[in-house]
C-alpha cells in the first residue's frame, strides 16, 4: 500500500495519451487510417460523419427484392412469392399476396404485393438465408432514420426493389458463387 | 421401461430407498424420475446429503394441457463432475400446491418465484413467495398453454395471414390507447395500489432489529434503482440501511420483462435462434451455442468438424469480450469512470468487428444453425483472428493486469467485499466466475464436456477468497484461457462441410426433452427444451445465469456498506436483458 500500483497504472494511461501523438507525428501518412483497427495505438475512435469504418460484406440490415430491368425498363422481380421468408421470418413483419392470373383467378409465379415492417424486422438475415430464388438479400445502408414512425416504415414492394447491379456492388463474392451457382443450374435445361 | 439395462446407480439406489414415492420417466425421448410431491423433499435431502447431488441447476414447469397437467422439473449435478439427475414431480392444474426446495437448495429461491409468477403453481414453505418479473395487480399466469394476451393472433407462427393473401396488421392501431396492457376485471386505476412496493418495504422492514441499544437508530429503506446507471439496465435494489450499513436488501426485477419463453414457445425451432441473441446481448454467440446443441441432443444430429472449431472459437471470443467489459465496467462502478472501461471497450471493439464479417452483426450475431454454423470463414478474417489473438490481445491484456490489479484503491474496495463461501455458493446455485472465485473448480467445458472442449488443453480458473477482488482476478485469467483455446483451435481448424446435411427452414424435431448447457461468459446457461413432435416447442425454458446469480445478491451484501452493493452487483456482472427476459 505504498501507492506504486496507482503510479504503475497511471503510467499506462500517459502511456496511451501520447502515443495518440507518436503515431500522428513519426507515424507516417496512413497512421489515421489504422485508428480502430488491429494496429491502432493510442486514440481509437474515428471521427464518424466525415470518416466511417469499412463494412464487412456480410454485414446486414434490412431486406430488399432483387430485380433486374427488362427491355422497356419494367422491373423483373426474382422473387415468385413462394412464401418461404413469411414463414420463416422470426417476428412475422414479412406479408405477401401472390400474383393471380387476371383471367382465370389461378395463382401464377410472382408476388402482387410485398410488404415489409421494418420497425418489427430485427436484421436476422433468415429471409435471405433461406430464399431458394436469390430474391431477398440483406442491404448494407444503414442510415434509414426517419422523423415519423408508423406507415412510413411499412416498406411496400417498389421501395424495397433493388436492381441486381447494386447486390453485385455490395456482396461481390457472394454474387460470384451464387451467379456461378445459377448458371450451372440452368444449364442442363438447354 | 423399468428393467433398463443401463440403469444409473444413483436411479436403482433412488427405487430401493423410495419404492413407493418414486417411478421411472415412461414416455419415450423422456427421462428422469417421476416423485410423490409429498415425498419430494425426503428424495432432495437424500440426494444432497447421501449422493452428494448438491447443485441444483434448474427449477422449471411444463404445461400439459389439455390434459389437467403441470410438471415441474428439477435439474440436478454434483459439483463434483457427472451426470444428470432429473426429478419431476406433476400436480393438477387447478390451485397446485407443492412443497418449496428452497430450505434446501436456497438457489431456488427465484427460481420458484418465477414458475408461481409465470405458471400459478403455489410452494408450501417458501419464505418469500411474490411475483418475480410480473406486477402484483398482473391478470393470469401467461406462461400457460390456455393465457391469451390481448390482440391475442395465433398460437403458433408462421402467421396465416402473412401469405398467400398476406395483410399484416399493427396490433397498436387496433387499441383506443395504442397500447396492449391487460388489466384485470373491475380494475379501478384510481383507487389502486401497486402492493409490489409495499411487500418488499413491509418484509425489509421487519428484519428492523428490536432493540438497538442505548440510543435511538433510525432506519431508511433505499432504492436503488430502476434507473441509475451503476445497475448496468433497469434493476432495482430495495435496501434497508442503518446509517451506511445494509441490513437487508431485497432485488426488484423484471422491467424488462417480454416474457422470452412464451416467445420461444410460438416460434418454430429454426426462428428462435434471433431471439437468443437478444437475452443476453454481450454474449450473443454463447447463447447460440446453448440453444443449437439442446435441439442437436433431440434430433441426434453433430456438426461437421470445421463447424465445431468455429463454434469454439467465436464462443470463446465471446468470452473474452464479455470478461473484459465486465472488468471494464466493475471500474466504473468503483468510480474510476471510463478511462479502464473504454480501454476494454477498444478490444470488444475488435472482437465485434469479428463477428461482424463472420455472421453480418456485431451483437445480434444469428451465427448458429442445427448441426452447423450459416456461414463459412473466409481466410482474411481467419488471418485476422490469429493476429488478434497472437499478437494484440494478450500484451492489452497484460496491460489492463498491469493498470488495475496493483492499484491500491481497486484492492483496498474490493478485497473482503461480498465474501460468499464455497459452501454458500454452491447451495445458492451460483455458476461462472463467482463459483469459481469461492474455490469451487466447477466449469463445465471440463466437468461436462460438450463440443470439442475435452481435446482443447485448457485450464479451470479458480480462487479461495470469494470476494470481488477474485472474481476481478478470475475473469482475468479466464481471458487468459480462452486465448489459450483460441491459438490451439486457430492452429487445429481442419478444412471441410460446416454444416451436417442441409439447413432446414422447418425442422422435424422428434417428441422429447433435453436440457443442454454451455460455460457462458456468466456462468452456467441451460436451456431446456420439450418437443412433442409439433414444429414449435411445447416447452423452452432459459437456465439464466444472470437471474440466479442474484439470488445470492442479499446474501453478499448484507453486513457491508451500500457503496459495496454497488461493487459486488458490478462483480456479479448482471446482464438485465437476461435476469428479466
Amino acid at each position: 500500500m505504498n501507492g506504486l500500483g496507482l503510479v504503475k497504472g497511471l503510467a499506462l494511461t500517459f502511456k496511451h495519451f501520447f502515443s495518440t501523438y507518436v503515431a500522428d507525428i513519426f507515424g507516417g501518412k496512413g497512421s489515421k487510417g489504422r485508428r480502430g483497427t488491429i494496429d491502432a495505438d493510442g486514440l481509437f475512435t474515428i471521427q464518424y460523419p466525415e470518416e466511417s469504418v469499412v463494412i464487412p460484406e456480410e454485414f446486414r440490415v434490412i431486406p430488399f427484392l432483387v430485380y433486374t430491368l427488362g427491355e422497356n425498363g419494367q422491373r423483373n422481380y426474382r422473387c415468385t412469392a413462394c412464401g418461404i421468408c413469411s414463414k420463416v421470418c422470426p417476428t412475422q413483419c414479412i406479408w405477401i399476396t401472390r400474383m393471380k392470373d387476371p383471367e382465370t383467378g389461378r395463382p401464377i409465379t410472382g408476388s402482387q404485393e410485398f410488404y415489409i415492417d421494418v420497425d418489427k424486422c430485427m436484421n436476422c438475415g433468415t429471409c435471405a438465408e433461406f430464399c431458394p430464388f436469390d430474391a431477398i438479400k440483406m442491404d448494407h445502408d444503414y442510415r434509414i432514420a426517419t422523423y415519423t414512425r408508423g406507415e412510413t416504415h411499412i416498406y411496400p414492394k417498389h421501395q424495397l426493389g433493388k436492381p441486381l447491379e447494386y447486390y453485385a456492388k455490395i456482396r461481390p463474392m457472394n454474387y460470384t458463387v451464387e451467379e456461378a451457382e445459377r448458371a450451372a443450374k440452368a444449364q442442363p435445361r438447354q | 421401461m423399468t428393467e433398463q439395462p443401463n440403469l444409473d446407480p444413483t436411479f436403482a439406489d433412488l427405487l430401493t430407498e423410495f419404492p413407493q414415492s418414486l417411478e421411472l420417466e415412461t414416455r419415450p425421448g423422456f427421462v428422469g424420475m417421476v416423485v410423490l410431491s409429498s415425498t419430494l423433499i425426503d428424495v432432495m435431502s437424500y440426494l444432497r446429503d447421501k449422493k452428494g447431488y448438491d447443485y441444483l441447476s434448474s427449477v422449471t414447469a411444463v404445461d400439459d394441457f389439455p390434459e389437467d397437467k403441470l410438471e415441474i422439473v428439477y435439474h440436478l449435478f454434483k459439483t463434483t463432475g457427472g451426470g444428470i439427475i432429473e426429478l419431476k414431480v406433476f400436480t393438477q392444474r387447478d390451485e397446485p400446491v407443492i412443497p418449496s426446495v428452497t430450505p434446501l437448495y436456497p438457489g431456488a429461491e427465484f427460481q420458484e418465484r418465477e414458475i408461481w409468477d409465470l405458471y400459478g403453481v403455489k410452494f408450501a414453505g417458501h419464505p418469500d413467495l411474490r411475483r418475480l418479473l410480473l406486477w402484483e395487480g398482473f391478470d393470469g399466469h401467461p406462461l400457460r398453454k390456455d393465457w391469451k394476451e390481448p390482440f391475442f393472433e395465433e398460437d403458433v407462427k408462421p402467421y396465416k395471414s402473412r401469405w398467400p393473401e398476406g395483410k399484416g396488421v399493427r396490433i397498436e392501431n387496433l387499441n383506443p390507447y395504442h397500447d396492449n396492457v391487460q388489466y384485470p376485471r373491475n380494475f379501478d386505476p384510481n383507487s389502486y395500489e401497486p402492493d409490489a412496493d409495499r411487500s418488499v418495504y413491509k418484509l425489509l422492514e421487519s428484519k428492523i432489529p428490536a432493540d438497538t441499544g442505548d440510543f435511538k437508530v433510525d432506519h431508511l429503506v433505499v432504492n436503488i434503482g430502476p434507473q441509475h446507471p451503476s445497475t448496468h439496465g433497469v434493476f432495482r435494489m430495495a435496501a434497508l440501511l442503518e446509517g451506511e450499513k445494509v441490513l437487508a436488501l431485497k432485488p426488484v426485477i423484471g422491467y424488462l420483462h417480454r416474457n422470452h419463453e412464451k416467445i420461444g414457445e410460438r416460434n418454430t425451432f429454426v426462428q428462435n435462434m434471433p431471439f437468443t441473441d437478444r437475452m443476453d446481448y454481450l454474449s450473443s454467440m454463447s447463447n447460440n451455442f446453448g440453444y443449437a446443441i439442446t435441439v442437436e441432443k433431440l434430433l441426434g444430429i453433430k456438426p461437421p468438424e470445421r463447424a465445431e472449431y468455429l463454434r469454439v472459437m467465436m464462443a470463446e471470443l465471446t468470452r473474452i469480450a464479455s470478461h473484459t467489459m465486465s472488468i471494464g465496467f466493475l471500474l466504473n462502478d468503483l468510480g474510476a469512470f471510463f478511462t479502464p472501461s473504454l480501454y476494454a471497450l477498444e478490444e470488444r471493439e475488435l472482437i465485434l468487428d469479428i463477428f461482424e464479417s463472420v455472421a453480418g452483426s456485431r451483437m445480434m450475431c444469428n451465427y448458429f444453425r442445427f448441426g452447423g454454423v450459416v456461414r463459412d470463414i473466409s481466410e482474411d478474417t481467419l488471418k485476422r483472428i490469429k493476429k488478434l489473438v497472437e499478437d494484440r490481445l494478450p500484451k492489452k491484456i497484460d496491460d489492463l493486469d498491469h493498470y488495475l490489479t496493483d492499484n491500491e484503491i481497486v484492492r483496498v474496495r474490493c478485497e473482503g467485499i461480498g465474501v460468499l463461501t464455497a459452501e454458500e455458493a454452491i447451495a445458492y446455485s451460483s455458476s461462472g466466475p463467482i463459483l469459481r472465485a469461492s474455490g469451487v473448480p466447477y466449469d463445465i467445458r471440463k466437468v461436462d464436456p460438450y463440443s470439442i472442449y475435452d481435446r482443447l488443453d485448457f485450464d479451470v480458473c479458480y480462487r479461495t477468497h470469494g470476494d470481488v477482488y477474485d472474481r476481478y482476478l478470475v475473469r482475468l485469467d479466464e481471458i487468459r484461457q480462452s486465448l489459450r483455446i483460441l491459438k490451439q483451435t486457430i492452429d487445429q481448424i481442419p478444412e471441410g462441410p460446416i454444416m451436417t446435411g442441409k439447413s432446414q427452414y422447418l425442422v422435424k424435431v422428434p417428441a422429447g426433452e433435453a436440457y443442454g448447457r454451455v460455460e457462458g461468459p456468466r456462468g452456467e446457461l441451460g436451456f431446456y427444451v420439450v418437443s412433442d413432435g409439433k414444429p414449435n416447442p411445447k416447452r423452452y425454458h432459459v437456465r439464466a445465469p444472470s437471474m440466479i446469480n442474484t439470488t445470492s445478491l442479499e446474501k453478499m451484501c448484507v453486513g457491508g456498506k451500500i457503496a459495496d452493493a454497488v461493487t459486488i452487483l458490478g462483480a456479479v456482472d448482471v446482464v438485465l436483458g437476461e435476469v428479466d427476459r
